[in-house]
Parts: C-alpha cells; sequence; structure tokens
C-alpha cells in the first residue's frame, strides 16, 4: 500500500487500539462489552492484513489460536469461581478490590470500574476470544488459496 | 452433588477449551483429560438423573443466586437464569450421556493424530456440554443459545475431512439449515420476549394466553426444531450430515436431533401446554413424521455410500419418534395417547443404540478399507468377524425384529398410532419392512461373498464402543418391561401431567 495509507494507519492504529479496550473494559457500564469491543481490536488486525498482506502477519495464526482458548477457558474457570455459592456467583461483590477500591454488594451503586466484580474480568475473557476469533477469521480469509496458507 | 446439573453442563465445557492447550503441551495428557472430562461428566450426569428418578420431582438450579425467586433489590424482578431437570430432561440426558460417552471412547482409537484429533475431540465435547445444556435449560434464549453451541460445534464436525470434496458441502448445507432453524427460534422467542417481558420457561408458561402472536411463536418454534430434528420436507441435511461426519460425531449427532424432539415435546406440553394445546398440532406432526419415515426409507432403498444408507435409516426413526409425539399430542388425554408417548420416547434410546452402532460400524469399515461404496465391498465378513456381527444386529434392531430393542418400543407406536389413523400406522409398518430389505442388502453386500481383500480388524477400543451399544440393543430388547417402568413412564408422566409441578418447582407454590 501506499505511504499515505501506511502513515494513516500507524496513527490510528493505538486509537483504535484504546477505544477497543475502552468498550471491553466499559461493558458493564457503557453500551457494548467483551464481543464489540473485541470486534473493533479484531477491526486493527483487518486494518493489519490490508496494508502489509496477510503473508507477513503469518505468524499471529499460532498465537491467535492460543489466545481463543485462553479467553474461553478464563470465563469458564471465572463462572467455577462462584461455586461455593452457585455457579456464576460474582465471588468478588463485596468482598476483594479489584482496582483499589472494594467492590460493593450487588444492588444500585455508583458504577465505577470495579463496582461489577467479576463482570469486566469475563468481558476481558470474551473480549480475548472474540480478538482472537475474529482475527484468525480476517488473517485466513487473506491467506485462503496460498500456497504457503 | 447440589451443582450436579450445572457441572455436566461446565465441565465438557471446560475440556473443550482447555484441551488444545494441553495438546500443545503432551498428546498423551490431552487423551487422559478426555477421558478424565468424560468420566466427571458421565458421573455428573447420572447423578442429576438419580437425584430426579428418585424424588420424582424436577430439580432446579440457579445460577449465580441462592432461589429462582431472589432479586438483587427489594421488589425488583425475580426471574433468573435456571437450568430445570424433569424427568423427561433426566431420560433425554442419559441419552445424550450415552451418545456422548461412548463417541468419545470410540474416538480415541479412530481418529488420525494428523487429521486433527485434538480438533475433533474438542468439538466432540463441545457438542456434548452443548446438547446436555439444550437438555438442561430452563430458559428460553438459553436454549437457543444451546441450540447455537450445537449447530456450530456440529458444523464443524460433519467437515471434519476438509481434505475430501463432500465433507465440506455437507457441512455448509447443514449450517444453512440449522442457521435457519436458529432463526425461526430466536425470532419466536424475541416474539415472546416482547409480549411478556420474560424468557424463563416456567414463567411464560403461566402467563401465555393463546393470543395470536402466541400461535405465530408457537408456529415458528415447531418450525425451527422440525427443521433441526430432519422432518421432511426439510430434511436434506441430514442424510449428508451423518454420511460425511466421522463415525463418532455421527452417533452424537443423532443425540442432537433426538434433543431437538425432546425440544418439541418440552414446547408443546410444558411451554404451551396451557393455553395452546390442541390436536391439530398433533396431527401436523403425526403426518409430518409418518412422511418422513416413508420418504427416508425409500430413499435408503436405493442408496450406494453406506454412510448416507444409513444416515437415511436414521432420519426415518427421527419420523417414528415424530409420529409417536404427534399421536401422543392428538390422544393427550387418552390412553393410547400415552402410550405412544411412552413409545416415541422408548424409541430415543433404542434408536441411539441401533443406528449409532450402525455408524460405529460404517466407520470401522471405512478406516479399515477405506471406502464405503456398496458396490466396492464385499467378503469383508471373513476379517471383520465382530463389525459383521455388530451390523446384523444394528440393522435387525432398525427393523425393529423381536426380541431387539426396536421391536420393543416400535410395537407400542404401531399399536397406538393404530388407534389414532389405521392408515399411518399402515405406512410405518410397512417402512419397517422395507427398512428391513434395506438391512439385509447392505449387509449382504458388505460382509457376504468370496473374501476379496485382506483388511486389518478394527482396534479392542472401537469394538468396545460398539459392544456397548449391542448389550443395550439385547438388554433393552429381553427387558424393555423394566426400563419402561423405571425410565419412560416418569418421563412420559412429566410431560402429560407434570406441568403444574414444573412451573411449580421453579415459581415455588
Amino acid at each position: 500500500m501506499s505511504v499515505v495509507v501506511r502513515t494513516v494507519t500507524r496513527v490510528i492504529l493505538p486509537v483504535a487500539l484504546a477505544f477497543g479496550a475502552y468498550v471491553i473494559m466499559h461493558g458493564h457500564l457503557t453500551p457494548g462489552g467483551g464481543f464489540q469491543g473485541g470486534a473493533v481490536i479484531a477491526s486493527v488486525v483487518a486494518l493489519l492484513v490490508v496494508v502489509y498482506g496477510g503473508a507477513r502477519l503469518k505468524g499471529a495464526k499460532g498465537w491467535f489460536a492460543v489466545l481463543e482458548d485462553v479467553g474461553a477457558l478464563a470465563f469458564v474457570l471465572l463462572a467455577f469461581l462462584g461455586i461455593g455459592a452457585t455457579f456464576f456467583r460474582n465471588v468478588l461483590a463485596g468482598s476483594g478490590g479489584l482496582f483499589g477500591n472494594p467492590v460493593p454488594q450487588p444492588g444500585p451503586n455508583p458504577g465505577d470500574l470495579n463496582t461489577a466484580g467479576t463482570l469486566p474480568l469475563m468481558n476481558w475473557a470474551v473480549g480475548l476470544k472474540v480478538i482472537a476469533g475474529l482475527g484468525s477469521v480476517v488473517l485466513l480469509l487473506s491467506l485462503f488459496g496460498r500456497e504457503d496458507g | 452433588m447440589v451443582h450436579a446439573p450445572v457441572l455436566a453442563i461446565a465441565v465438557p465445557l471446560l475440556g473443550a477449551f482447555a484441551l488444545p492447550l494441553l495438546a500443545r503441551l503432551n498428546r498423551r495428557a490431552r487423551d487422559l483429560w478426555a477421558a478424565g472430562i468424560a468420566v466427571a461428566t458421565l458421573v455428573f450426569g447420572i447423578a442429576v438423573a438419580v437425584q430426579v428418578f428418585a424424588s420424582g420431582r424436577p430439580l432446579v438450579y440457579t445460577l449465580g443466586a441462592p432461589s429462582p425467586t431472589a432479586s438483587v433489590t427489594e421488589g425488583g424482578f425475580p426471574i433468573r437464569i435456571v437450568l430445570v431437570v424433569d424427568a423427561l430432561g433426566a431420560y433425554m440426558g442419559i441419552i445424550a450421556l450415552l451418545a456422548g460417552a461412548v463417541g468419545l471412547f470410540y474416538s480415541f482409537q479412530y481418529l488420525v493424530e494428523e487429521e486433527g484429533k485434538t480438533l475433533g475431540t474438542s468439538l466432540l465435547l463441545l457438542l456434548w456440554a452443548g446438547i446436555l445444556g439444550l437438555v438442561y435449560t430452563g430458559d428460553l434464549f438459553n436454549f437457543f443459545v444451546f441450540l447455537e453451541i450445537t449447530s456450530i460445534a456440529a458444523c464443524a464436525l460433519i467437515g471434519y475431512r476438509v481434505w475430501e470434496p463432500r465433507p465440506p458441502e455437507a457441512a455448509f448445507k447443514t449450517m444453512v439449515m440449522y442457521t435457519l432453524g436458529g432463526l425461526l427460534v430466536l425470532v419466536s422467542v424475541g416474539i415472546l420476549y416482547g409480549e411478556y417481558d420474560a424468557l424463563n420457561i416456567a414463567y411464560l408458561s403461566k402467563l401465555i394466553t393463546g393470543t395470536l402472536l402466541d400461535k405465530l411463536a408457537l408456529g415458528l418454534l415447531l418450525g425451527g426444531l422440525l427443521m433441526k430434528a430432519g422432518a421432511v420436507p426439510a430434511h436434506m441435511w441430514a442424510p449428508d450430515a451423518y454420511g460425511e461426519a466421522p463415525a463418532m460425531a455421527a452417533i452424537v449427532l443423532v443425540a442432537n436431533t433426538q434433543a431437538a424432539i425432546y425440544a418439541l415435546l418440552r414446547v408443546v406440553f410444558t411451554l404451551f401446554g396451557g393455553a395452546l394445546a390442541s390436536p391439530g398440532i398433533g396431527w401436523l406432526i403425526a403426518s409430518l413424521g409418518t412422511v418422513t419415515v416413508l420418504v427416508a426409507v425409500l430413499m435408503a432403498v436405493v442408496q450406494r455410500h453406506l454412510g448416507r444408507l444409513v444416515a437415511y435409516g436414521a432420519v426415518s426413526q427421527l419420523g417414528y419418534m415424530l409420529l409417536a409425539v404427534g399421536v401422543g399430542v392428538v390422544a393427550a388425554g387418552k390412553g393410547f395417547g400415552e402410550v405412544a408417548l411412552k413409545g416415541g420416547i422408548f424409541h430415543m434410546i433404542n434408536d441411539l443404540a441401533s443406528v449409532g452402532l450402525l455408524f460405529l460400524v460404517v466407520g470401522a469399515i471405512r478406516r479399515a478399507v477405506g471406502s464405503v461404496d456398496l458396490l466396492s465391498l464385499g467378503g469383508l465378513g471373513h476379517t471383520l468377524r465382530w463389525e459383521s456381527g455388530f451390523f446384523l444386529l444394528g440393522a435387525l434392531a432398525l427393523a425393529g425384529i423381536p426380541p431387539l430393542n426396536g421391536f420393543a418400543s416400535k410395537f407400542l407406536i404401531y399399536e397406538s398410532t393404530f388407534k389414532a389413523s389405521p392408515i399411518l400406522a399402515a405406512v410405518a409398518v410397512l417402512s419397517s419392512i422395507l427398512l428391513l430389505g434395506v438391512g439385509v442388502r447392505a449387509f449382504h453386500g458388505i460382509f457376504l461373498g468370496p473374501k476379496t481383500r485382506d483388511v486389518a480388524s478394527s482396534p479392542r477400543g472401537m469394538l468396545v464402543a460398539m459392544g456397548v451399544l449391542a448389550v443395550i440393543i439385547v438388554v433393552f430388547g429381553l427387558f424393555p418391561g423394566f426400563f419402561i417402568e423405571r425410565m419412560v413412564s416418569p418421563a412420559v408422566q412429566a410431560i402429560l401431567g407434570g406441568r403444574a409441578s414444573y412451573l411449580a418447582a421453579v415459581l415455588g407454590g
């Protein structure tokens, strides 16, 4: 691709990454969540594929496969944490502090980053899976039909 | 064991996701892990069934809260995500457990490492978790989610042999049909949610009054589920799917299809059982079932591809179940309606055993010879002795020959269908006879005749998996009363008169 496209991509890339991370992190507070934020970050992969070509990103395929597994596994394990009471119970609610402050009990609360207990963590797990899943879809589509794919 | 219902779903899910990571470390660890997960799932699933059958009441498990009616704030919206297992659910759960365990055990020696054994095993566990979730859930939206999990896992398994020309086509066809069916279900769930602001099956069932929208939702749900069950005229994906899927996936696919019949019963009798119970639905299902039986058997007669031949047999058995369910709905209050449901529900496990056994034998033949073309096979009985015996047993059970299990359940279906409509019963009996012809022809074509080639017998693990199903076929055929009394009758009671106790178990009071 031309130098203009490459330069613009370099400018947009950190912004898109930050926005994706923001959407994932604020999944319990604002519209969006793990899937939507993950899709935003996966669009960065699409951008890179368009600009630099899929062949240069081939090495990421294996990493995506591992990340996707880790995301799914993390989600199930977070749900397992609550098994003391019931599956999927929010173990952080009313106890531990995630970002310095204690997590409040379930119910109406100010709505900070840490007020949802395990939910933001689950959003990250979903986000990770979507980044890796959609990322590999985009990557594989670009490699499709190549000898070295 | 309070957590058994959710663990039966969560453990195979965990197993499926951890498996590819473990496989990167060590292949032996991966196999041990898969076996451990299977044992744990079996333990939890059987624990659920034992609890339900022993207590006679539906088992309710609430996710993330102490009880289904607990609300976060005072006077808040109380309905939570629940798993509800009644006797029917427990029974269907046993079928799913059997299919998954046998399939997984078979796959250890059936799948080839270089062809993607890790992926196949992982997807099989995912499909297993999906079916168990579909059966245990008490929430309509989660029902849709599990439906999609099974669809995706099933399609990936059908296309397992991507390097061959036909499996990807079969997987694509199935994906289109499953997605279409899933969409119908989703729209129906949307309609019900828009109308009543609820997704809980028990809560919805209490609220449903039978408006035009409810009827629309019922129609869409029935359409979606019949598509998934592979009833004519939406059956064309099924022979491709069963025929091209690897054998261990085909048997779990049979359980997956039966889960659609289970869902049909749940929808007709529990969800819409109060306001929209009508014989018309029953006649519709029964006639679709009869057409399915007839079309599938006639198609089986002309098949050359052994996998597709057995697949059409599997579709025809689904038709028998639909016929029984239909007659059960038509005559819900009468004695023969109950007999029909008993026959249909008992036929589920019998179908799984006989069709499953045939699929496993076909898989063994494909593994040994490399071909499943009926015209190029012959004389395999000289070397594949066990397999030939298993095939004959499965084919006879499929056709409903006494004293095998297929006879026990089919007889109940004939008997009750005859009281509802002699014509439907006649078609059902005729189809069974044709099915016998199909089975005998296939057996003759594969195993009899002069020895033409030297092939190695199947590994012991595969033979044991087939043997388990063969034992079930014989035992259920010799002592059907024992199982009907203990497992099938409670399941029938759970759908015919159990709606009130299902609702009470979730909503209290």
